[in-house]
């Protein structure tokens, strides 16, 4: 019976390893063929390119380009990534996804060369010689769970829920039942965009405090007593997001700025330190308006028209 | 010289130096965590700081009081002792004592395995299972709290006490059991009159594993405390030391990080306290 025990065990170990290397080898096969597939994309592009644009120059960009921020920019600095290594196939741009503090941090202190950040800079900051350039705008959306039958929401209400005046969803037009508040921790780019914007900073009565928009969208989902808040771009079919004032949130709303909880996500780049060719390139990419439908694929929304 | 006395010597250097390192790198960390955790102590007051019962440390007003997240730990790590030790005993008396070969093979295997699980996966299953349990048996609005966080614990310190208990009762020598039941005891009362008093330090070893697994632990507990800094409450969300400096650090600057450190510092206290006590406790109980 040990002996059994132990045969079970070590099979199912082995079954594990196996799997976990058929896993490993699939997804670095799988990158592989991505590399190769964007690799032949680049060629041709950059044939065409170099057709088109046979006058302008056409210097090989090459180097490495390091970037360091906000968390909730990384499917959008992800996507420009890669569009950008495509073309320029000789410059690697690596993205640490720290949060907004250690991103504008590293940049103050040269570790990093463009810092992101999904919140203005402060004062202190902009005198510590760091300049921000706006690359896109992310609506903040107010969740709920799919069995709220809440829809709307104007901004007092939504002021109201959070700070506790309102603790019941039967107050502003909803079911009879209490409400949770799910927010994000002190800090984070999402709750300062949010507390400032609704007014409600610092005065925030939280049930929960969560580290990563991904755990506040899977909170309000297994809650249906919850409200949160959370990136457009994060915002799936496990929860619904509501309107407010009126003013549904999509990528069209924000940029019309009819819809009223956005924040921009900026580049961070320090004024003391010289950017390298590919970083200055980069950093011109991605305000360009070649780059709209590649932030808006990404769920946020390009400033460049 | 001798070359016999040579190589004496320079193992004997060799030794020195490898108990350097250990020295060195406590010695470093100790300093590190003094220097980076003193300043915002000063600056908030060590009143303020240990006793304030207010965590708003991003508030225009800043205000940084860990009287709530220290509450919170002993709470959590106490309770998670009053569940987990009886239970963890209790299971190595049995894998030690009562079960049959058969059964302990198949238990013991299981317990190593518990020890194996890393924490995110405990916190995940606390979130996603434990949580909304929580939250439907005692119709609350929110499942976070410090009941999620003891039940989490106590699972997380089982292992290493059943594990540190059961190899304690199997090295009790069988001439004490024997003796016991030959003196018309039953199999219960030599359990707990003579195989646990014997395996005493083993099991007291086991405890301060378990205490400091549970005192230390951020990321498990972090996914089940809905890490608001309230005062301890079973039903509702708390922040316990750990999860205070996880939270927050990766967006902190200023006296708000400087804080984070000091917060750091006084659970690395915390925990020389606790092993210190410990320590001496278990020595005192071995000399009796």
């Amino acid at each position: 019976m040990k002996m059994n025990v132990r045969k079970v065990l070590a099979l199912v170990l082995c079954a594990a390893l196996i799997f976990a290397l058929g896993a490993g080898c699939s997804s670095s096969g799988s990158s592989d063929s991505a590399a190769d597939t964007t690799a032949s994309e680049t060629a041709d592009t950059a044939a065409e390119t170099t057709e088109t644009a046979e006058t302008t120059e056409t210097v090989e960009l090459s180097g490495t380009i390091s970037t360091n921020g906000s968390t909730s920019m990384e499917k959008v600095i992800a996507a420009l990534i890669e569009s950008f290594t495509a073309e320029n196939p000789g410059v690697t741009i690596t993205y640490d996804a720290t949060g907004s503090g250690t991103g504008i941090t590293a940049v103050t202190e040269g570790s990093t060369d463009i810092g992101l950040s999904s919140r203005n800079l402060k004062d202190e900051e902009t005198e510590a010689g760091l300049t921000a350039t706006v690359i896109a705008l992310d609506g903040i959306a107010i969740i709920v769970n799919t069995a709220n039958t809440v829809t709307d929401l104007t901004i007092e209400q939504i002021a109201g829920l959070f700070t506790g005046e309102i603790t019941n969803w039967s107050e502003v037009g909803g079911e009879d039942m209490p409400v949770a508040v799910i927010g994000r921790e002190a800090g984070s780019g999402t709750r300062d965009g949010f507390e400032s914007i609704v007014g409600v900073e610092d005065a925030c009565a939280y049930d929960q405090e969560l580290t990563s928009t991904g755990a506040v969208v899977a909170a309000v989902a297994s809650n249906e007593y919850a409200i949160g808040y959370a990136s457009l771009s994060s915002v799936d079919d496990s929860v619904v997001a509501v309107d407010v004032e009126g003013v549904s949130c999509t990528e069209e709303t924000v940029l019309d700025g009819s819809y009223a909880i956005q924040r921009p996500f900026i580049m961070v780049t320090n004024d003391n330190a010289e950017l390298s060719e590919a970083a200055q390139a980069f950093l011109a990419y991605c305000t360009s308006s070649e780059v709209v439908d590649i932030i808006a694929n990404a769920g946020a929304v390009s400033i460049a028209q | 010289m001798n070359k016999k006395y040579l190589t004496e010597h320079v193992m004997h250097v060799i030794f020195l130096v490898c108990g350097f390192v250990t020295i060195a790198c406590v010695l470093a960390i100790s300093l590190y965590m003094i220097i980076s955790g003193l300043p915002a102590i000063k600056e908030i007051g060590i009143i303020n700081f240990l006793f304030g019962t207010k965590w708003a440390s991003t508030a225009a007003d800043p205000s940084y009081g860990i009287l709530a997240f220290i509450l919170s730990s002993i709470c959590g790590t106490l309770g998670a002792c009053v569940l987990g030790i009886p239970l963890g005993i209790l299971m190595a008396v049995f894998l030690s004592k009562m079960a049959n070969t058969k059964v302990a093979g198949v238990v013991r295997p299981a317990v190593e395995l518990l020890a194996g699980i890393p924490s995110v996966v405990y916190g995940l299953i606390g979130m996603i299972v434990l949580v909304p349990f929580i939250r439907r048996t005692f119709g609350l609005t929110n499942g976070t709290g410090l009941l999620a966080v003891i039940i989490v614990l106590t699972v997380m310190i089982l292992p290493s006490i059943i594990s540190l208990a059961e190899t304690a009762l199997s090295s009790v020598p069988p001439e004490y059991e024997e003796a016991s039941l030959a003196l018309g005891a039953t199999k219960m009362e030599t359990v707990f009159k003579v195989s646990i008093p014997a395996a005493k330090s083993g099991i007291a070893a086991g405890v301060v594993l378990g205490v400091g697994r549970a005192i230390g632990e951020a990321m498990a507990v972090m996914m089940v405390a809905g890490n608001v800094p309230n005062m301890p409450s079973l039903f509702n969300s708390v922040t316990l030391l750990t999860t205070a400096i996880a939270k927050e650090m990766s967006y902190a600057s200023g006296l708000q990080r400087q804080a984070l450190y000091s917060i750091g510092l006084v659970l690395f206290v915390f925990i020389m306290i606790i092993n210190l006590v410990l320590n001496v406790a278990l020595k005192r109980g071995n000399k009796k």
